[in-house]
């Protein structure tokens, strides 16, 4: 296989000391990479030696099978573009002129644009969707666009790979996908190389072909997210004891509630959500069952609770599940009908409403899932 | 993209890179203000030559100039004998044109050096005066020449803009040391004045025990004056800071590129660590010459290229350095025009004036760029 972009043994740092070391990556042209891993990890330190800015201390990054370290700064800046993390503050400088940056190493000694360059700050600008922003002054932008003329002003540049810095800072949810559709469109469609770091682990999961988790002093993996990503990567990367992460619904949920069970959800089927997510907030712990393994509220409780019981898909509900349940259920103080409807898998969840009345455990009706009221025991 | 969807499509040809427009009407507006002042200049004073008289002898002087060059004649002789054909022309000659012929290419050459001491810095504020620079050129041709003189003799402006290029290079590696430990813009300022008073200090000190005749040299100087100006020193001036502005426009690209921050310079291809050095050493020279020929004069180096930005509405070296040259030009010449007539004939110190024209812009600069970053 030929790999258009390759580090071999990498091992980055400041001032001789080595922070990460042993970074192999291989990428072919036209792929996006996601740097993920904790704040500090030194996502920022990998790309930076990948673009020169800082010098590597061992191993070698190799463009098209040619050693980076021997080319001159004008032919890395005719193959590498960045999009930093500084927040530049140009002094009337309008956007256009920001792009038009991009043709430096293009361009002869007074910087003339031709015809050609000219051509290419207008297809940068329109690909970025920014060119009524094109005679504004710089200063005056928001941030989204902002973010955007920095990436017309790397796409301007003609580079074959691009480096981006955690370019979704500061940008709403909105401009977060804009710019990485952008960066899709241009990986699709001219076989530009991305390589970047990004926060949103969601987001790096679906726009990325390969992710390089980074933690600690080495390199925790590197693959397509599908195969790096099991169930508890991101816990472990991150360092989450207290929260978790939903790799399925690519969501976060906080910290679940401490001690046994005060209250059993009689859920299914989704209507449990609301119910857990309201006794979460009061931090009230809680049990729940009996959920099917593929259900959608099983995905939620089990990370909200260590009390789910959990049935089999496609399978009628057990007596010995049934049993498990009702011995948490009598435990609690509460009980909430979640107003899963009940049908021919999941009857045994009414038998375990009719124990509670019958053992005078009071019992919460949810009917409307938008109405969700959860008293504390 | 809400804003993007009424507009369809631009045309190619709006896109505009840098208003030429512009920067001709304003380099016409300052040559035109040059022409004026220059006039003025040499027009007004204790002797008042009419302006018809003024053209006439310059006539004559040019002519015979030209003349004498063609042919190769004596030059030197026929020239003399036109310039002392009468007191008027003699004043002309010797005193009026080489004086405001200097206040013109010193005050061009302060004001590029504040700009490149400004892109070095990526802070307007900057400039050789606040950042202690003036001082220490200061304070080393005030050691050469109370210490020096005795063992040399004369000392010839050359050596003085030596002696004033060392010091400024000393002072601003001093700062620059501390700009690695302070990333904030306002301490570095404080940090350049303190090491400004230092050297003030420095030189009070050494005066007080200077021998009276070689101070008297020191004072005058470092008062900041035009006055004394002569043929020798506009050669002098010419020679350094003709080639030091060429030297900065050949650098108006990377110094465009170098606006949006190190990282992105870098990227582009630029090697930031010859280039930084070559941006100093290139505005100590040009300060340091001006420091050498005329004395400190304060202010003309923030304030200069903040109007001259503010009047090009860019900030596009390849505009900004030829305007800011002919901008600092016209501002020197005319407050040497008022520092030698208003209080006639008592002469007021070059710096005097600057300052209070210079300072208020400075202040005007600080309140507005702060608003700015809040807002």
């Amino acid at each position: 296989m030929d790999y258009y972009f390759k580090t071999e043994n990498l091992a980055v740092g400041y001032g001789g000391n080595i922070l990460i070391h042993d970074i192999n990556v291989k990428l072919e042209k036209g792929k996006i990479l996601t740097l993920i891993g904790p704040n500090g990890a030194g996502k920022s330190t990998i790309l930076k030696s990948i673009t020169r800015q800082l010098e590597t201390i061992r191993g070698t990054v190799y463009i098209n099978a040619q050693e980076v370290a021997l080319w001159s700064p004008k032919d890395m800046a005719k193959q590498v573009a960045v999009v930093l993390t500084d927040r530049i503050r140009p002094e009337l400088m309008t956007c256009v002129e920001v792009v038009a940056m991009g043709r430096y190493p293009y361009t002869n000694l007074f910087g003339k644009l031709t015809d050609k360059d000219i051509e290419a700050v207008h297809e940068a600008l329109e690909r970025v969707h920014a060119l009524d922003l094109a005679e504004q002054d710089f200063a005056t932008l928001s941030d989204g666009q902002r973010q955007r003329i920095m990436l017309a002003r790397a796409i301007c540049q003609e580079p074959e790979i691009i480096v981006l810095d955690e370019p979704t800072a500061y940008l709403d949810i909105r401009h977060k996908i804009e710019l990485l559709d952008i960066l899709r469109e241009m990986s699709q469609k001219k076989h530009i190389t991305v390589i970047m770091s990004l926060h949103e682990i969601d987001l790096a999961m679906k726009i990325s072909d390969y992710l390089l988790c980074v933690k600690g002093d080495t390199i925790e993996a590197f693959g397509p997210p599908d195969v790096i990503l099991k169930s508890h990567t991101i816990e472990h990367l991150y360092g989450l004891d207290n929260g978790s992460y939903n790799l399925l619904f690519g969501s976060v949920e906080l910290a679940k509630p401490q001690g046994p069970p005060k209250v059993f959800v009689v859920a299914g089927g989704g209507y449990g959500i609301p119910c857990y997510r309201a006794l979460q907030k009061q931090e009230v712990p809680f049990a729940t069952g009996i959920l099917f393994e593929n259900d959608v509220d099983c995905q939620v409780a089990k990370e909200l609770s260590d009390h789910v019981i959990v049935a089999p898909a496609f399978e009628t509900i057990t007596e010995a599940q049934f049993r498990e349940a009702s011995e948490i259920l009598l435990k609690c103080d509460v009980v909430i009908d979640a107003g899963t409807p009940v049908g021919t898998f999941n009857q045994l969840n009414s038998r375990l409403l009719q124990l509670a009345e019958a053992k005078k455990i009071p019992v919460h009706h949810n009917k409307n899932k938008q109405e969700v009221q959860v008293w504390k025991p | 993209m809400s804003n993007t969807t009424g507009i369809p499509s631009v045309n190619k040809e709006k896109i505009k890179l840098g208003n030429i427009g512009r920067f001709s009407s304003v380099m016409l507006l300052l040559s035109g203000l040059l022409i004026l002042a220059l006039i003025m200049n040499v027009n007004i004073g204790s002797v008042s030559i009419a302006v018809q008289d003024v053209f006439r002898m310059l006539w004559d002087g040019i002519r015979c100039g030209v003349i004498n060059v063609i042919t190769r004649g004596n030059y030197a002789q026929e020239l003399e004998a036109v310039m002392k054909s009468s007191t008027e022309s003699q004043i002309l000659f010797s005193i009026r044109i080489p004086r405001m012929l200097l206040a013109a290419i010193l005050g061009g050459a302060l004001s590029v050096s504040g700009y490149l001491l400004q892109v070095f810095f990526r802070n307007p504020i900057a400039g050789p005066f606040v950042l202690g620079i003036s001082s220490g050129a200061k304070m080393v041709v005030g050691i050469t020449l109370i210490f020096l003189a005795r063992h040399i003799g004369t000392i010839s402006s050359l050596t003085l803009i030596l002696a004033a290029f060392i010091g400024s290079l000393l002072i601003t590696s001093i700062v620059l040391l501390f700009s690695q430990k302070v990333q904030n813009m306002s301490m570095l300022l404080v940090i350049g004045i303190m090491v400004g008073y230092i050297c003030g200090a420095v030189t009070d000190f050494c005066i007080t025990f200077a021998d009276d005749h070689d101070v008297v040299n020191l004072t005058n100087w470092s008062m900041g004056t035009f006055s004394g100006a002569s043929w020798d020193n506009v050669q002098t001036a010419v020679m350094m800071c003709v080639p030091g502005i060429l030297a900065a426009l050949l650098l108006s690209k990377p110094i465009s590129a170098y606006a949006l921050g190190e990282g992105y310079a870098q990227s582009m291809g630029i090697r930031i660590k010859p280039f930084r050095i070559l941006l100093i050493l290139l505005s100590s020279l040009l300060s340091a010459c001006v420091t050498a020929l005329a004395g400190p004069i304060s202010f003309v180096g923030i304030a200069v290229p903040h109007i001259t930005r503010t009047l090009l509405k860019s900030s596009k070296p390849a505009f900004v350095i030829p305007a800011t040259f002919l901008c600092g030009a016209v501002f020197c010449v005319f407050c040497d025009l008022i520092a030698r007539t208003v209080f006639a004939p008592t002469e007021l110190a070059i710096g005097t004036v600057t300052s209070v024209f210079g300072a208020p812009v400075v202040i005007y600069m600080m309140v507005k760029r702060r608003r700015i970053q809040e807002g």
